[in-house]
């Protein structure tokens, strides 16, 4: 049933038609309202047969989840930004134990400084611990990708993460349609485990491995991964079929046939991409965009294709790895190896800590990029003057203090003289 | 389980001890309370062949904490292990000592993962099969304290049982926050003014574990497995979250011969340094009398990890201090009979 509804509220109905059985809560912005979206309705009855468990920590969110999973139980929990910095042990622990636990990450930005804000930081940080990672574009497609999220979880038996814009989607007023129990049933069914703690058939789990096979333990979960994209592709049209709609699956393509300049990105920035690819479109400039869904595994294949007859390739990152430039782009520039007449790829940080990313701005970078591209990341919309002013007042002095107090002074001290200058404007 | 033979009256006025042992042997007690090691009835739950040391207390507290706390549940029951050495010497992969489904998860997270296995189970429509959590005392009242604190208050139907060898010594032997002032570690080392543990660090993690208000508390010991497997089968007769702290003697970490973990373990309650008692909703219940009192020096002169104390024959002042602790536990607790 299409309802006007925040995206929190929509992914929480959805999970709990998903019948999680676990569900481990510990509150952090952006994610919270999911965990008290499902909350309420487990208290109410709607979602029956489930235990809802409000624990001290993150670290402890993922380990009841582990412990539950382990147990046989479908479980779930969400998180963000340090949430899931503090909870990494355990996200390594359930991949390497090869449980399959759904959880959603509102992704936002990791401190210091802190910051509240969205961008992807956290789940880039988290890249390489064994997870599927989703992203979804819109809310209706974060509501989905939780279905899509158990099943594929379950039916290889690895957890999975998925990835929602902070604020962008969490906290969005968005026409949602919330599918049917039934319509949930038949693409999802129950959790038969791979490996449980069962009385009538004890086993251990979690034992210590050496050198002799601990290689062969984690070669299984890279084939595991590797071998799981035509799942991937299958799930998503499964799901188009039964649902109705687009939803999952590796990346999609838009305008990207004849196009020559192709944007990568994941997430809600998309919508905007598209947005500014219609007006330049509509210039016949010849600019298309690939919207990666799947993050992990990463498509390389699927990637190459999608990019064979672009000539220049503009990744964007909503994060920055310091001593390297953008994660996306990285990974982006590694299926470009061994191609034939591999595009020319150009990097873009956008977005950080929540620093919103307008079509005047994406516009102004892609048109920059198809005349002049840049070396190294472009860091969209920094401001030059501050930090030329902050660089040059660190030089002078030893105990320069603090970066960030230092930028937001420097912004006031801005603020206040150009206030100054209209007031005197104004008297003159 | 009869209550008339556990009741500390009757135990202590019968005096009921092997001479020159002071251990209570099976002829001695009543049926209810005995155990024999070799039964056919016994689960073995942590079974023969792992690889603990020689004399190990923890492999010793486990066998028989685990397989009263099978007994209890009619074998219905799920183990969680934090990592260290038990986790460790019962689980070289491939091979496994534990005849029970059984999992590790990580180092901190024992309590946490318990909570979610017994969600499960209710939620699975198993609400029979039980879940005991246990650990050393690093994976206990240091690295996992905030989960174990966490299953605590929310009272959580878990039964954790922490392996208390005052250290780390699956690493090595470090320092944790149950290792006793004076002790020698490998990150307190005998060096400098202060040779040995700081005094005045550390907690006690039982009485930590009472102020949750949790239905059920004890400390036992691998000196007295009567006592032992007494209470985890109480422990077992409650819901809820539940806590056994079990005073384990390494030979290894101590310095001590492997002969001598039985005999450590009796000296650390008749010295009074380690108080055996219950305690049920906040409230101590029952409180295991020292036998036959000893001092401290008796306890730590057969250890090197205390050798620093002894050296030169001139007596160090800081064995008063232990012998001091000891006496206020003898008093705090009501150790001895008036």
């Amino acid at each position: 049933m299409l309802e006007q509804i925040e995206g929190s509220k929509a992914m929480a109905r959805t999970i709990a038609l998903c019948r999680p059985q676990v569900i481990c809560a510990y509150p952090i912005t952006p994610q919270t309202h999911i965990v008290e979206g499902v909350g309420e309705l487990v208290r109410d009855g709607t979602l029956a047969n489930c235990e809802f468990i409000n624990v001290e920590s993150e670290f402890a969110a993922l380990s009841v989840a582990i412990g539950a999973s382990a147990a046989g139980a479908r479980a779930y929990t969400a998180t963000a930004s340090q949430g899931l910095l503090f909870m990494a042990e355990a996200v390594y622990n359930a991949a390497g134990l090869g449980l399959p636990i759904v959880m959603t990450l509102g992704n936002r930005a990791i401190g210091a400084p802190i910051n509240i804000w969205n961008d992807h930081s956290d789940a880039m940080a988290l890249r390489e611990s064994g997870w599927i990672q989703l992203f979804a574009e819109t809310n209706q497609e974060a509501a989905d990708l939780h279905i899509i999220a158990f099943r594929l979880a379950e039916e290889l038996s690895v957890p999975t993460m998925v990835c929602v814009d902070g604020f962008i989607l969490t906290h969005a007023m968005e026409r949602i349609d919330i599918p049917d129990q039934k319509i949930v049933d038949a693409y999802l069914p129950p959790y038969e485990p791979v490996q449980v703690l069962d009385v009538e058939h004890p086993m251990s789990i979690g034992a210590m491995v050496g050198p002799d096979a601990f290689t062969e333990v984690r070669y299984l979960q890279y084939y595991k991964q590797q071998t799981s994209f035509r799942l991937i592709e299958t799930l998503s049209q499964q799901f188009a079929k039964l649902f109705g709609r687009v939803a999952g699956g590796l990346l999609r393509s838009y305008h990207t046939e004849d196009a020559e300049f192709v944007v990568v990105a994941m997430g809600s920035i998309n919508g905007t991409i598209k947005d500014v690819i219609d007006e330049m479109r509509a210039e016949d400039i010849a600019i298309g965009l690939v919207s990666l869904v799947t993050f992990r595994p990463f498509p390389i294949r699927a990637l190459q294709e999608a990019l064979a007859h672009a000539r220049d390739v503009l990744v964007i990152d909503k994060a920055l790895d310091p001593g390297m430039g953008g994660p996306l782009a990285s990974n982006v520039a590694i299926a470009f190896r061994n191609m034939d007449d591999a595009p020319n790829l150009h990097s873009a940080i956008c977005g950080l800590g929540g620093r919103p990313v307008t079509k005047a701005s994406l516009s102004r970078l892609f048109r920059q990029a198809m005349v002049q591209p840049w070396e190294g990341p472009h860091f969209l919309d920094l401001n030059d003057r501050v930090i030329a002013r902050e660089i040059h007042r660190r030089g002078k002095a030893r105990r320069a203090g603090p970066a960030a107090e230092n930028i937001l002074k420097i912004l006031e001290r801005e603020r206040a003289e150009k206030a100054r200058a209209r007031a005197e404007a104004g008297g003159a | 389980m009869s209550e008339a033979p556990r009741s500390m009256e009757t135990v202590q006025k019968l005096k009921f001890y092997q001479k020159g042992t002071h251990t209570v042997g099976n002829r001695l007690i009543s049926e209810a309370e005995r155990n024999v090691q070799a039964s056919i009835e016994r689960s073995n739950s942590l079974t023969c062949g792992h690889r603990a040391c020689q004399g190990c207390g923890e492999a010793l507290g486990a066998r028989y904490a685990i397989d009263a706390a099978m007994r209890a549940a009619n074998n219905q029951l799920i183990a969680v292990n934090a990592t260290g050495c038990l986790e460790v010497f019962t689980t070289p992969y491939p091979e496994t000592s534990w005849q029970m489904p059984w999992l590790h998860s990580l180092f901190g997270n024992a309590a946490a993962v318990a909570t979610g296995v017994a969600a499960a189970m209710r939620v699975t429509g198993k609400p029979q099969v039980r879940t005991v959590a246990q650990g050393g005392d690093g994976g206990t009242t240091d690295i996992g304290f905030g989960c174990l604190s966490g299953m605590f208050e929310r009272n959580d139907d878990v039964l954790y049982i922490c392996y208390d060898n005052e250290g780390y010594m699956n690493t090595g032997v470090q320092r944790s926050s149950a290792t006793p002032p004076a002790a020698r570690t490998a990150t307190t080392p005998t060096l400098g003014t202060e040779p040995g543990n700081v005094f005045g660090t550390g907690k006690f993690v039982p009485k930590i574990a009472v102020a949750h208000d949790i239905p059920y508390v004890a400390t036992a010991s691998v000196a007295d497995l009567h006592d032992l497997e007494a209470k985890v089968t109480r422990a077992m007769s409650f819901q809820g979250a539940r806590y056994i702290h079990i005073n384990v003697p390494c030979p290894l970490g101590w310095g001590a011969s492997s002969g001598d973990t039985i005999k450590l373990a009796r000296l650390a309650i008749e010295t009074g340094l380690f108080p055996v008692f219950e305690a049920e909703h906040g409230r101590i219940t029952q409180v295991r009398k020292i036998r036959k009192r000893a001092p401290v020096t008796d306890y730590l002169k057969l250890q090197k990890r205390y050798a620093h104390l002894f050296k030169g024959g001139v007596p160090d002042p800081r064995v008063a201090r232990i012998q001091a602790m000891a006496d206020r536990n003898i008093a705090d607790y009501g150790l001895v009979e008036a």
